[in-house]
């Protein structure tokens, strides 16, 4: 697990005085599942758009298998597959068309691209509607349709961009079960950016935080979550509620909540149910609960992915309207 | 270059050209009923050696067809955008040019199908090519046509992000190319302000060498007409391509 493909030096993409992205150096193993994790805005799919050629980087570099992102696009082209989070295809196609159409733009030779496009049909459950227009298939389908188009040239790299965006649960959790085969059977290197952290929790062997450009924490799950520590006693309140006491790793306050990172949670919950009390103070609810992906995005941003996402659905209305006037 | 790539864009055009029948309906409907009401309608005022005025504005209406569909054949590349299409094309491992000559062959092959489709409605108005020589120079200039009108559309195309502007190219753009190209009217007894805007038509060249080549009348010669066409879809062709080949997202 020490073969970079993929090496991200100083990345950084301004547009006019918005740093969308920041200053993003980092590696990416052959054959992991890697993850992206941050809210709407916060430079994900920009990245996305650098690696894969769309976007020039205001400086720094990237390196994919061996090759230059500045320097040497049609080789970086050549070994990447990209899945957007809009869908690509042509809806006045089938899905066959679609399929034989990107097989000769990246130049298959006809009786491996015939083959490919059979076994890929089979894998993403579409062999029945190949010839059935794209415009009438659903999100899902679509987006299998597409993800069968992105490994059809065999890259080295896949790149999914908000794979289940939009997805209904179910079909969420079978593109997750394609994503992982897909890793085991053919040991594609995939990157995927999501704001939902089941998502990452789930899939990914490896998740950085991204947050307004930078990466603010990068690890395995498991590990992201033991940098907390313990567990997490939530307590709903009304009341100005301050515990000090030196047992407690780690404060956090927001939507009306006190969330406290503690080791041996249990022991320590009657403590703090007496504390309460002497200070004659009124708890609606108690819940504890080990750390999850969303207490690791609170720790590092001091925000949930969701207000992350408020705030920066608002900055973009209070754009807009100062730009309408 | 990359002759698979042009070839696969080229085929895709053709088939969404041909899954859209209503659009080869709608883009023949218009300039018939112009060419049998109007071309009826005025014959009486219309005087010019032994030409009826519907035999006069033919060869102008198979240029409006070339100029229309190859201009918003051009444009349609917003569609691409809008549907993300592009994007599959800019990622793929070909140079930015296959895919403007893939789109622009696919452009000259369905602006060429709907003008020829529009010719045989010239041929049941009674309009004969006089021999194959002229049938052929006929095809050429129609190509000629379409090739400038197809990068025009994809140099616009380049640069608009969405359709807003769509209807401004229309009105400012496509309709004065039409107008002033000599469709409706001779072009020797125009007075002299105006012909300054119609001699920097290229369409006027378009439709001259097109009414040479089927009614046996032109107001310049051939040969300036042929050459104003090719440098015309050269400063095109070269405009087109580079302003795609910077394209952004």
């Amino acid at each position: 697990m020490s073969n970079p493909v993929i090496d991200l030096l100083d990345l950084k993409k301004y547009f006019k005085e918005v740093k969308a992205v920041d200053g993003v150096s980092l590696s990416i193993n052959q054959g992991e599942i890697f993850g992206l994790l941050g809210p709407n805005g916060a430079g994900k799919t920009t990245i996305l758009n650098i690696l894969c050629t769309l976007l020039k980087p205001t400086s720094g570099n990237a390196i994919i298998c061996g090759h230059d992102i500045n320097k040497d696009k049609d080789a970086v082209r050549r070994c990447i597959g990209i899945v957007f989070q809009d869908p690509s295809l042509d809806d006045q196609l089938t899905a066959y068309e679609n399929l034989d159409l990107h097989g000769r733009l990246y130049h298959i030779p006809k009786d491996k691209r015939k083959q490919k496009m059979e076994e890929l049909l089979e894998l993403v459950e579409l062999s029945d509607k190949r010839n059935v227009m794209v415009k009438t298939f659903s999100g899902g389908m679509k987006r299998r349709l597409e993800i069968a188009r992105g490994l059809l040239h065999q890259p080295e790299v896949l790149f999914l961009d908000e794979p289940t965006l939009g997805l209904d649960p179910q079909t969420r959790r079978h593109i997750w079960e394609y994503i992982e085969k897909l890793n085991r059977d053919t040991k594609v290197t995939i990157i995927l950016t999501t704001h939902y952290m089941d998502e990452a929790d789930v899939l990914c062997n490896r998740v950085a935080i991204i947050d307004r450009g930078k990466i603010s924490a990068i690890d395995t799950s498991t590990q992201l979550k033991k940098q907390i520590g313990g567990e997490v006693i939530s307590i709903k309140t009304e009341d100005e509620f301050h515990p000090d006491q030196p047992w407690i790793k780690n404060v956090n306050k927001h939507d009306g909540c006190i969330n406290l990172t503690v080791e041996e949670a249990d022991q320590k919950l009657s403590l703090l149910m007496n504390i309460a009390q002497e200070k004659k103070i009124n708890i609606d609810s108690v819940t504890i609960h080990k750390p999850t992906l969303e207490d690791v995005f609170l720790h590092f941003t001091g925000k949930t992915i969701r207000e992350e996402e408020a705030n920066w659905a608002d900055a973009v209305r209070t754009r807009r309207r100062s730009r309408s006037r | 270059m990359n002759l698979d790539a042009i070839y696969i864009l080229w085929l895709r055009e053709i088939k969404r050209f041909i899954r859209s029948k209503s659009r080869i309906i709608g883009s023949l409907a218009f300039p018939t009923l112009i060419l049998i009401i109007i071309g009826t309608g005025l014959n009486s005022v219309f005087t010019m050696g032994k030409l009826s005025y519907i035999e006069f504005i033919a060869p102008g209406m198979i240029g409006m067809v070339l100029l229309f569909s190859s201009i918003s054949f051009g444009i349609m590349v917003i569609w691409d955008r809008q549907f993300g299409f592009l994007k599959e094309m800019l990622v793929a491992p070909i140079s930015r040019t296959s895919i403007v000559v893939g789109k622009a062959l696919g452009g000259v092959t369905t602006s060429m199908f709907q003008a020829l489709l529009f010719l045989i409605v010239c041929f049941a108005i009674g309009i004969k090519i006089p021999s194959p020589l002229m049938l052929l120079l006929l095809f050429l200039v129609m190509i000629l046509i379409a090739v400038g009108f197809v990068l025009v559309g994809i140099a616009f195309s380049s640069r608009m992000k969405d359709f807003h502007g769509f209807s401004l190219i229309m009105n400012f753009v496509v309709m004065p190319i039409f107008f002033l190209s000599g469709a409706f009217f001779p072009l020797d007894k125009l007075p002299e302000w105006l012909k300054w805007f119609v001699y920097i038509d290229p369409l006027t060249y378009g439709v001259d060498a097109l009414r040479f080549c089927m009614v046996n009348t032109s107001s310049f010669p051939i040969w300036i007409n042929l050459l104003a066409l090719i440098v015309f879809g050269l400063v095109a062709t070269i405009i087109g391509t580079l302003l795609f080949k910077t394209t952004q997202l």
